[in-house]
């Protein structure tokens, strides 16, 4: 006999494996920054999902410490040619550069030469922490409508957070996160908000009743690749960030008409229309067919209904032709290492796939015809 | 759909396009004194693609010169001293700093956001510190006593590139008395809404917003 589906039990399991995952790294010492031969071998290690490059640092310095050479430091990282934006978690780095997923990953460690035209600047942990700090600000303003619940953190929770994040541990994680009450997002639009600080602030309150939806963090990095592509390991690599759309959009919880719940599918399709839903043009006409056939009503009322009815069917076929094409243009879809299906229901995605920082990220192929 | 200036100091992004053409229309109308050049609208563009909806305000070659004040306190000498002086306005050059400023819409927090950086006469890109030397004295009082004012290096949500910014987190709160505090109608309230905010967030960033662009036509 199976046993019926324990949902907390899953999410459990789900959180363990995206703490869990790592990506196996080779890390190699840009040629110029070699100042002894011979030249030191590649350090393997592995890189926590999600996790940040700058991290890594200290223990790959240890490796290369002998061969560098004398001064100032200023650590990047690049992969066949593209800086490597450090404020991004490694496993989204690894879901939208390696088309086909290269183990180890082989990386390229630089100690001179910042790009500091591309890459905002990196003292360390200390700017790493405060991305983190100040995405986890963003979302829980998202979510909840204001940043309240981190802003009232008190210090020793915010290092423990902190903490347990760079040290990968989900344990000493949960155990600060969990007073957040950030979640979990639920069909119905409702969310778990700290009810304490409303009454404090004259701040709309964004929660049951209230009537404004709840929202989802989410950040989008869309990559475009051949249209004609079949096997993603041909993609070619990317070469400039200029060639990623980067959408950090919220996503609007709201019930969908005759579904039971909300498809992946459909939170792209709200979140990045231009890759989903139909043309304006094509809404205009549908209407015009419509308008078109009114007349007064009599007898043939049922047979202009009926006409109409077929008028209205003919456009939305062609609006499914439209939406097919356009459907087809995404390649790929990938959270946490995963290729996801569009019927997954988004919000269970939301709330086990999620990043400590409770944005979910998302890395989307969309194939493009050339130019 | 979302925001509504009037209740939460918040902006839909609707609210913030017809803004910002608002404004885009006004400032080609007002006397602007200093050479400012014109408030221009920019789609974003995802693939390659233009987007009918999404978009940015840029302002962009603003020139700031440091040695203008120099200029004034050498007004005892004779004209010609100065007129004449070739070598010391080339060398002065450096003094010149070429600033440009977007306004993009944070579907995060449904507020506008300034982003901005400044250019060496010579291209190369300011840093934060060279900025901030260059920030007239009250753009700098605002920033050191203003709890909601600081000023970041990220991401520039279009362009790829780091750009300065004006962290956007309590711009809600006071946009919200901002806005009580004016007698503008509901209706005219959204419309109004980006040069309010430019006319606060301009101080912090030393970009100067002429008085006219408050005032309807």
């Amino acid at each position: 006999m199976a046993a019926p589906y324990d949902e907390a039990a899953w999410s459990e399991e789900a959180a363990r494996r995206v703490w869990g995952g790592a990506v196996p790294l080779q890390v190699h010492l840009h040629d110029a920054d070699v100042t002894a031969l011979p030249p030191p071998p590649p350090f393997p290690t592995l890189g926590p999902r999600i996790g940040y490059l700058p991290l890594l640092i200290p223990v790959i310095k240890a490796h290369f410490s002998n061969t560098l050479p004398p001064g100032v430091d200023t650590v990047w990282f690049e992969y066949k040619g593209l800086p490597l934006k450090w404020y991004v978690p490694i496993g989204v780095l690894f879901d939208l550069l390696c088309a086909d997923p290269e183990r180890p990953w082989n990386l390229i460690v630089h100690f001179r030469g910042y790009p500091s035209e591309i890459l905002s600047p990196c003292e360390g942990e200390d700017s790493v922490k405060w991305t983190y700090m100040n995405s986890l600000k963003e979302a829980t303003f998202i979510i909840t409508g204001n940043s309240k619940s981190v802003m009232n953190m008190s210090q020793a929770d915010q290092i423990a957070l902190w903490e347990s994040v760079m040290k990968v541990n989900l344990d000493g994680y949960k155990n600060v996160s969990t007073r957040l009450k950030l979640g979990p997002f639920e069909e119905d639009g409702l969310v778990q908000t700290p009810s304490v600080e409303r009454q404090q602030s004259s701040d709309e309150p964004e929660s049951p009743g209230s009537g404004k939806p709840c929202r989802v963090p989410v950040r989008l990095y869309v990559r475009s690749v051949q249209e004609d592509l079949e096997d993603i390991e041909d993609a070619i690599p990317l070469s400039d960030w200029e060639s990623v759309s980067y959408i950090n959009r919220p996503f609007e919880i709201r019930k969908v008409e005759g579904r039971s719940y909300i498809t992946l599918e459909h939170a792209l399709q709200t979140l990045l229309p231009e890759f989903f839903s139909s043309k304006p043009a094509i809404r205009a006409d549908d209407s015009q067919h419509v308008e078109a056939l009114d007349s007064p009503p009599d007898d043939s009322d049922i047979t202009n209904s009926s006409r109409s009815s077929q008028e209205v069917e003919q456009a939305s076929v062609s609006l499914r032709e439209a939406d097919i094409a356009k459907k087809a243009k995404v390649k790929l879809v990938r959270v946490q290492g995963i290729e996801l299906d569009m019927d997954i229901p988004f919000l269970w995605v939301a709330n086990n796939l999620k990043n400590p920082e409770y944005y979910l990220h998302i890395s989307v192929y969309v194939g493009k015809r050339k130019q | 759909m979302g925001g509504s200036p009037v209740l939460d100091g918040t902006l839909s992004l609707d609210g913030f396009n017809a803004s910002a053409m608002a404004l885009v229309k006004r400032w080609k109308e007002i006397e602007v004194s200093d050479p400012l050049p014109d408030w221009t609208w920019k789609p974003c563009c995802k693939m390659g693609v233009p987007s009918e909806v999404e978009g940015y305000l840029a302002l962009e070659g603003v020139y700031r010169s440091c040695g203008e004040s120099q200029i004034e306190e050498r007004g005892n000498f004779d004209d010609a001293d100065i007129v004449g002086d070739d070598t010391w306005v080339q060398s002065s050059s450096d003094n010149v700093h070429v600033y440009d400023f977007h306004v993009v819409y944070s579907f995060s927090y449904k507020v506008p956001v300034l982003y901005f950086q400044g250019h060496h006469a010579g291209g190369q890109l300011l840093t934060l510190d060279e900025v901030k030397e260059r920030l007239p004295s009250h753009s700098l009082k605002v920033l050191s006593e203003s709890k909601w004012a600081f000023i970041t290096q990220e991401e520039h949500p279009h362009l790829s590139r780091p750009w300065f910014t004006l962290h956007p987190c309590g711009t809600r709160d006071w946009m919200k008395l901002l806005l009580e505090e004016t007698e503008v109608a509901d209706k005219e309230q959204s419309l109004q809404y980006l040069p309010a905010w430019l006319s606060v967030v301009g101080q912090a960033a030393g970009l100067k917003i002429p008085l006219d662009l408050h005032c309807s036509s």
